[in-house]
């Protein structure tokens, strides 16, 4: 797994990388109560906000950690958004994309350097 | 946090592992463990206990208690005469304008009025009092914490400890005994559930909050709960559902006006933005403040507008929107035009640019369960 300075976690699963938040960030979002995915065939870059998570408290947009294609959403969040609480690093994955160029992978943290991040 | 006051609570709100925050310059508990979905539903099942400490306390006296009642009414559009001891009233203090300067609560004990108003806006409204108030004592109360106990297990909690509270009404007011201690109790709250506020003396307040949480029914609550709370109750947030730009009329609160200070009551007008004030309890105001219930389930949030469908021009906006816990759906309140703030009426909220279905609806969202 490798993480991002914005706290998603990236699971690379042969030419897709499925993306989700950490337990860090989801403790911090607090409750979960509505997620907004985009569309699957969408072609995104680096830096797009690609998901809205609301919590309790406030509105969150969750950006493209890389450029490539969303082929697939987790529908599931859309009647349970309290996955993202519940399993953060598992069931409530957001998005798999098709990654463009997969040497965008390489500078991203391990789980080290994103612990040591958020100590 | 640097700068920012602390309640005689704050370090039980440490303790208690609370996640503090900037709140009108004090460091507030947002949440504690359980985050704020569980603590506005536990409050909603038993009873949560709030540090409103914050808030500001400040006594009026005069040579006569009707004296003071009188020079009151001067700032309030409130019969204040006609609290009888014992109780209390919600009030506004009302600008030249007609706009809403704060909301307050006002008791009448016996010798003196209890005034409760809102953190942020406390020194202005000492200041305001102090310069109008001719031949009353304004008086800050600095040394007393103000704990809420809300929720259905509130009146159990605190009758363990206080037993006379059990037979107050809501907005009864009461000066009690808690182990020699002298407590100010209203049965009041800020969460459309039965409950009490409580003023305390600052050094005895972590006791009183220590006995009642270690009843079983009793869990802390924060400020994120607090919000969602009053918001299903339809309760206003100064400073965002109400402020210098809104009236009493537009903000749906003609209630907190009786009819001694409506026009042919016994004291008619005398108070800040009479003329405007008294003629919109007639003729009405030209937008309202009301319900929206989202289609959906995307919260609709502060700052979202209010559109007719497949119109351009924006007929309202939003003060405050969230999720209702309790609902289990997405509630939202603010301002519309007259026009369209009848019940049912469907318009449509922008969110994220993208434009979606809202019904007007009445509040509170969900039945209050005050015992009256």
């Amino acid at each position: 797994m490798k993480y991002t300075e914005e706290h998603e976690w990236l699971r690379v699963d042969g030419d897709l990388v499925v993306v989700g938040i950490t337990e860090h960030a989801a403790e911090q979002l607090g409750d979960v109560v509505f997620v907004e995915l985009p569309e699957a065939g969408t072609q995104v870059s680096s830096g797009d906000d690609i998901v809205v998570i609301e919590s309790v408290k406030a509105a969150s947009d969750i950006a493209a950690p890389v450029d490539g294609e969303v082929v697939e959403v987790n529908d599931a969040l859309a009647d349970t958004p309290g996955l993202v609480n519940a399993d953060p690093l598992g069931a409530a994955w957001f998005v798999k994309m098709k990654v463009d160029d997969p040497n965008q992978l390489d500078g991203f943290m391990s789980e080290d350097e994103y612990k040591d991040m958020i100590a | 946090m640097p700068n920012l006051d602390r309640t005689p609570l704050h370090d039980l709100h440490c303790e208690l592992d609370a996640r503090m925050v900037p709140f009108a310059g004090y460091e507030m508990p947002v949440q504690y463990y359980d985050g704020v979905l569980w603590e506005h539903l536990h409050t909603r099942a038993s009873a949560g206990l709030f540090d409103v400490s914050h808030m500001g306390q400040v006594r009026v006296s005069a040579d006569s208690l009707e004296e003071a009642q009188l020079a009151l009414e001067a700032l309030v559009p409130v019969s204040v005469l006609g609290i009888p001891e014992g109780r209390q009233r919600y009030g506004l203090f009302t600008s030249e304008t007609g706009g809403i300067l704060d909301d307050l609560m006002i008791a009448n004990r016996g010798d003196d009025l209890l005034l409760v108003v809102n953190a942020a806006t406390k020194e202005r409204d000492v200041a305001h009092l102090s310069a109008n108030l001719a031949g009353c004592a304004v008086t800050p109360i600095i040394d007393r914490a103000l704990l809420a106990l809300q929720g259905p297990a509130s009146e159990a909690a605190l009758a363990g400890l206080v037993p006379g509270v059990a037979e107050m009404r809501f907005m009864d007011t009461s000066v009690l005994d808690w182990n020699g201690v002298e407590l100010w109790v209203s049965r009041s709250g800020y969460t459309g559930e039965d409950g009490y506020e409580v003023s305390i003396s600052s050094s005895k307040a972590r006791a009183l909050a220590e006995a009642l949480l270690a009843s079983e029914a009793v869990i802390p609550i924060g400020l994120g709960a607090r919000d969602s709370l009053r918001l299903e109750a339809g309760l206003c947030l100064y400073g965002s559902d109400i402020d210098t730009t809104t009236t009493p009329v537009e903000a749906a609160l003609a209630w907190a006006i009786q009819k001694a200070r409506r026009r042919g009551g016994e004291r008619e007008g005398g108070f800040p933005g009479a003329a405007r004030i008294l003629e919109e309890l007639e003729a009405g105001a030209p937008r309202r403040r009301v319900g929206f219930l989202p289609d959906g389930r995307a919260p609709v949030r502060a700052g979202a507008r209010i559109f007719r469908e497949g119109s351009d021009a924006p007929v309202g906006d939003v003060t405050s929107g969230g999720f209702g816990p309790s609902l289990g759906r997405p509630v939202s309140m603010g301002y519309v035009e007259t026009e369209f703030s009848g019940t049912g009426t469907v318009l449509e909220a922008e969110v994220r640019g993208k434009r979606m279905p809202v019904t007007v609806a009445d509040m509170p969202f969900r039945p209050s369960t005050f015992k009256r």
